[in-house]
């Protein structure tokens, strides 16, 4: 079969398949992205403010995480989830194997990873706020609660929009490594296809197309975002 | 010329005592000084003899060490903690008394993601409470009555310095305040941006505002203000009205200062 | 905690370290001379060349490693032609095609460092060397390139730790580098924590080695961002020459 006829939505065409699969890769990317964006608040607060506990406590999770590689995460959250529930499961009286979905280890793992790439992308994001900015909202009575609310976190977001822009393309292309796990996404689909039809070629191929649209999408959504809500806001 | 201020009206603003250290370096030595309703002070100095920092206690952007801040009424009430640190008692008491002083800053500290009609009503509205509709009617007074109307839907970093440090004053405006404090308010400016700051701020003292400026301004210190404060490494070296200050020739530090 | 696991896992993974790091640096190393084309043509201001390594950045940043890896590895062999020619003994096997794939995907990032460093080079410098007689290529060995290599050598540091991280991808195509070593043992042994644990404390360990070379490399190649010790030399001197005297 053609290429165009094997990615096509006629008879034997793997079409709707691989747009399936491409949605699946961007449900994935969105929760580990968001995961992660929790993670990195956390942690980019703890370094900001926090003492020196639980600056040394954000320090340990962004070094480990950035030196170890991404695959060895989500083996170990997939693997890992799945003995630790199997072994909570026995705590409760069941003694079968008790496996970790896959999508759901996949999304903790890219959370976790993708938290410390967040990490680094807040802090200086918040660095880059004009402190006068800050001590302006002080002066007129802000309390903390609203100053955090109306000034800083709005500031921060805008000076963060770049830096998360650049997170949210490595998430994306992190999420491929989840095929490993089973999760029927977007690579784990050319997998699926190039096995039972012989053409791998043309299932990359086919693979490499759609995540190059969808990270030429995001790029484009990020560009218009930054130049929407960056109005005034000075770049240094 | 202002000098419909007198001495006998109540006191807006009162300092006892003040002391400030930052680590082992102490900045304020013993400060007292009073500011009257509709009295301008001007508060003038060299740099590092702390004439910021005892503007910047008066509403606790810096926390004395020791002495009090007494706004009107009401003192802030300050505590030892644990560790030896001073701070306010009441974060509320503070905010509160934060609202009715209004601050100018030398960097003019526009909250640069708002317009700027949203950085005037931003604390009128969130912080007091008050009604967005009158809000924004009263900033666009304000906003042309220090001459930038027309500027009400641009952000602060499409105007000049003068225009922005004009819109930081709107700003202070907008909440009322009982007292402003000015900061080095044109410090930061290009020489020929001085002018419109200072046009407005004589303006507000011609209203009878109480205004107490840290100020390298000898024009603004000599004409516009009651009363002139000067500091010397961390204490009030000459204070009276600006007539007998500026021709006290006795007094060899402070004509040596404006000497320049 | 079965400390005695612990350090079997650790005898079964070292063996993979080799392999990790020769294809960490072989596909480094390789990738910096299509890093610099790609770079150059990028500066070149000629258009189809500029226009060629925009594309190649474009796919080979766009698109995830692991789908190139794939694509070089088993998508290849499905054409007679790649499996008749001369290349196919590079191509059948999967540390070469690792090697391909890893040495493309970090030209493209890194000719974007490489770039970088090259526009940091101040113009006056490139203006004194022309006018004391240097051009053309002795001028980009002597003067451009030196300083670009400096100004892009933390952000080329990154990119080594980010190699020795993809590698793992390569256990994936069976090669038994450390991740391949840490799954087979996993799927003997059921002790999952244990092995990654301690695979990933090997990583660690390179990736903490690595960054203070590159650190110490760093520090060597740019005395003139420090403050100068010039007294403390020829203090030095002195002594050592009363020494002698």
């Amino acid at each position: 079969m053609s290429f165009f006829q094997l990615m096509g939505f006629g008879e034997g065409g793997w079409g709707a398949f691989m747009l399936m699969g491409a949605l699946v890769t961007m449900a994935l990317a969105l929760c580990g992205f968001s995961i992660g964006a929790c993670f990195g608040a956390f942690a980019a607060w703890a370094k900001i403010s926090g003492n020196r506990f639980t600056r040394t406590i954000a320090d340990i999770y962004t070094t480990v995480l950035r030196g170890i590689p991404d695959l060895l995460v989500i083996y170990l959250f997939y693997f890992g989830g799945s003995a630790f529930l199997t072994w909570l499961g026995r705590l409760f009286g069941s003694d079968g194997f008790i496996g970790l979905p896959g999508f759901l280890a996949g999304a903790m793992a890219i959370g976790i990873t993708s938290g410390a790439q967040h990490t680094e992308v807040f802090r200086g994001a918040y660095r880059a706020v004009a402190k006068g900015e800050i001590e302006a909202a002080v002066a007129c009575g802000m309390p903390r609660a609203m100053r955090f609310r109306r000034i800083v976190a709005p500031l921060v977001l805008r000076h963060a929009l770049p830096g998360l822009g650049n997170v949210w393309q490595i998430v994306l292309k992190e999420s491929a490594l989840v095929s490993v796990t089973g999760v029927v996404e977007l690579l784990r689909q050319s997998q699926v296809g190039a096995g039972s039809t012989r053409q791998p070629f043309d299932f990359y191929f086919a693979a490499a197309i759609l995540y190059l649209c969808i990270t030429t999408i995001s790029s484009i959504s990020f560009h218009t975002a930054e130049k929407r809500f960056n109005k005034g806001v000075r770049r240094s | 010329m202002t000098s419909s201020a007198s001495q006998n009206s109540p006191v807006a603003v009162s300092l006892t005592d003040l002391h400030k250290y930052f680590g082992d370096l102490e900045v304020l030595k013993g400060v007292t000084m009073k500011a009257h309703e509709g009295e301008v002070v001007s508060i003038l100095g060299s740099s590092g003899s702390g004439k910021s920092t005892m503007l910047r206690c008066i509403n606790m952007l810096e926390t004395p060490t020791s002495g009090t801040v007494t706004v009107g009424e009401e003192t802030i009430k300050l505590v030892t903690d644990r560790k030896g640190v001073v701070k306010p008692a009441d974060r509320k008491q503070v905010d509160r008394l934060r609202t009715r002083v209004g601050m100018v800053f030398q960097s003019f500290n526009l909250w640069s993601h708002k317009t700027i009609l949203e950085n005037v009503i931003e604390a009128p509205i969130h912080v007091q409470g008050r009604d967005r509709k009158d809000c924004i009617e009263e900033a666009q007074d304000i906003l042309a009555k220090v001459g930038i109307a027309d500027k009400r839907d641009f952000y602060p970093s499409h105007l000049s310095g003068g225009q922005q440090q004009r819109a930081a004053i709107a700003r202070a405006l907008a909440q009322h305040p009982d007292v402003l404090l000015f900061d080095e308010p044109t410090s930061a400016l290009d020489p020929e941006l001085v002018g419109e700051v200072l046009r407005v701020m004589r303006g507000l003292a011609e209203e009878g505002r109480t205004m107490l400026v840290v100020t390298h301004e000898m024009s603004f210190a000599r004409d516009v203000s009651n009363r002139v404060v000067f500091l010397h490494q961390g204490q009030i070296d000459a204070e009276g009205s600006p007539d007998a200050l500026f021709n006290d020739m006795s007094n060899e530090r402070f004509q040596k200062f404006i000497a320049g | 905690m079965d400390m005695q696991f612990f350090w079997e896992s650790l005898v079964t993974l070292i063996p993979g370290i080799p392999l990790t790091l020769q294809l960490a640096f072989l596909s480094t190393f390789l990738g910096a001379f299509i890093a610099l084309g790609l770079a150059m043509m990028r500066l070149s201001g000629i258009r189809p060349l500029d226009w060629f390594a925009r594309g190649y950045l474009f796919v080979f940043r766009g698109s995830p490693l692991l789908v190139q890896l794939f694509l070089i590895y088993y998508g290849l062999s499905q054409f007679p032609a790649v499996r008749h020619s001369f290349a196919w003994t590079f191509l059948r096997d999967p540390y070469w095609c690792a090697i391909i794939a890893l040495t493309l995907n970090t030209a493209a990032y890194a000719s974007e460092v490489i770039r970088g460093g090259l526009l940091s080079v101040p113009h006056g410098q490139v203006e004194a060397a022309r006018a004391c007689g240097m051009s053309g290529f002795k001028l980009f060995r002597r003067i451009v390139l030196p300083l670009a290599i400096r100004q892009a050598l933390p952000a080329y540091g990154t990119e080594l730790i980010l190699m020795v991280k993809a590698t793992s991808l390569a256990s994936i195509i069976t090669i038994m580098e450390i991740t391949g070593l840490a799954a087979k043992l996993v799927s003997e042994t059921y002790r999952v924590i244990e092995v990654f644990v301690v695979a990933g404390a090997i990583y660690l360990a390179i990736n903490f080695i690595l960054t203070r070379i590159i650190m110490a490399f760093e520090y060597k190649l740019t005395p003139h961002l420090r403050e100068p010790r010039i007294t403390k030399v020829l203090a030095l001197e002195n002594e050592s020459a009363g020494e002698i005297s």
